[in-house]
């Protein structure tokens, strides 16, 4: 983010953003409604992944474009069109790919209107950035809620279903803990990538020197 | 914003002009997206009703749609008219009826049970069932597809018609799993019993509707 006497970031350090240290699954912990809930399955959470970052990157490209002719005071009413109008587009393309994967998203489609990453990004980023910068920003967010998404899905569907992408990997004699499909299991999922997240992050602080800073962020 | 000596306010008319323009921009989108996307979505849909179709009636390589209502049959088309229930006629290589299909729903233990069952009009019986859409419980509820001994109740589940033409002869029941006697009644899976009787009731409510509309008019089907 471009703030005020500080150097800007490169677009390589743009895009490892919402990869790495502001990760909007398992640093900033945003957007858990469609996280936990379309989880299930590694499949669903790629699609769900996709379906995100394109909404993300359209929209805020979109009030990245239009970001010095919109007056302040309906700024918000603005992102709020553009972010709906995407969402319907990807509504409809994801009808038109795969009806499977429609039904099986349901609602959290039409939810991702108010993902609050969407919003945050739009406000946050896009409104004050120049478009390919925001691109950059956008794509790295995208790529970070998806790489999430795709850890919990994966985990939940090799542990629930005994499977990955549909395809059986222990053979016949494996009981699924059918908990990892149930929402319980997506917390379990989701608290244990958090611990593993914040004792890497903390490890990689302490070695660096700098344990008060990494305990801080716990 | 940091004490800026004056605030310039931005004129209604500024905001009105960018919400419509914003408005007008995001509408030709939308637009454009639902045509582009329309005849791949209508082809999809179609495809996963064959799909379905074709699942619960062996054999049959083509599906009509058609509506029964208080006044008999007639085939799908526009918005249905209230007091009409849909079916799906599958017809073979031939051209001649295979089979009818048709979707019955009812609350299971998580959500509504979507099924779609295959009649026999020579047999007078349930012959095939597949599922539509459910949320049930992975490992529970989802054996109403998986289980070959629950599935075989509706290789030939009895749906005569009664004398008068009006009701089904006996009624679809499901019963508590290994008390099945007659060839009406489901055998409930043991443990997933809320979603055996909610399929077997979308069955039964959706059978007593179709069926004495369907009967009488099934020449007007075959020859299609």
């Amino acid at each position: 983010m471009a703030i005020p006497g500080q150097q800007p970031l490169s677009h390589l350090e743009e895009f490892m953003e919402g990869i790495w240290k502001q990760n909007p699954v398992f640093v900033m912990v945003l957007g858990m409604c469609p996280v936990l809930a379309v989880s299930v399955s590694a499949v669903n959470a790629l699609s769900m992944g996709v379906a995100t970052t394109f909404v993300l990157l359209c929209s805020t490209l979109l009030v990245s474009l239009i970001r010095n002719v919109v007056p302040k005071e309906v700024r918000i009413a603005t992102y709020i069109v553009i972010i709906a109008t995407f969402v319907t587009v990807v509504d409809y393309l994801i009808a038109a790919i795969s009806l499977a994967v429609y039904e099986a998203l349901g609602a959290f489609i039409q939810l991702i209107v108010v993902n609050c990453i969407i919003l945050g990004r739009a406000e946050a980023h896009a409104s004050k950035n120049p478009p390919l910068r925001t691109a950059v920003n956008a794509l790295g967010m995208g790529a970070g809620f998806t790489i999430g998404l795709f850890a919990l899905g994966s985990v939940r569907e090799i542990l629930g279903a005994g499977k990955l992408f549909g395809v059986a990997l222990f053979g016949p004699d494996f009981q699924p803990w059918v908990v990892m499909v149930l929402p319980p299991g997506g917390f379990f999922v989701l608290g244990a990538w958090l611990l593993l997240f914040n004792w890497l992050k903390n490890r990689a602080a302490g070695s660096a020197g700098k344990l008060a800073e990494g305990g801080a962020h716990g | 914003m940091n004490g800026a000596p004056a605030v310039v306010a931005t004129s209604s008319r500024a905001m009105v002009a960018t919400l419509a323009l914003v408005a007008t921009l995001c509408g030709i989108l939308i637009v454009s997206a639902y045509q582009g996307t329309l005849s791949a979505v209508t082809a999809n849909k179609r495809v996963a009703l064959e799909r379905a179709v074709f699942k619960v009636v062996p054999g049959a390589v083509s599906v009509k749609e058609f509506v029964a209502g208080p006044a008999g049959i007639a085939p799908a088309g526009g918005v249905p008219a209230k007091d009409t229930v849909k079916f799906y006629a599958a017809y073979d290589a031939a051209g001649a009826l295979k089979g009818i299909a048709a979707e019955g729903s009812a609350s299971g233990y998580a959500d509504v049970v979507r099924v779609l069952y295959a009649w026999d009009p020579a047999r007078q019986a349930i012959t095939g069932l597949g599922v539509i859409a459910m949320r049930e419980t992975p490992g529970i509820g989802d054996k109403i597809y998986t289980d070959a001994a629950f599935l075989a109740n509706f290789e030939a589940l009895d749906a005569r018609l009664d004398a008068s033409g009006t009701a089904l002869a006996n009624p679809i029941r499901v019963v508590k799993h290994g008390s099945k006697r007659n060839p009406w009644e489901i055998d409930a899976i043991s443990g997933a019993t809320v979603t055996s009787k909610a399929v077997g009731r979308g069955i039964n409510d959706s059978a007593q509707r179709l069926l004495p509309r369907l009967a009488p008019n099934l020449d007007q089907l075959r020859g299609n």
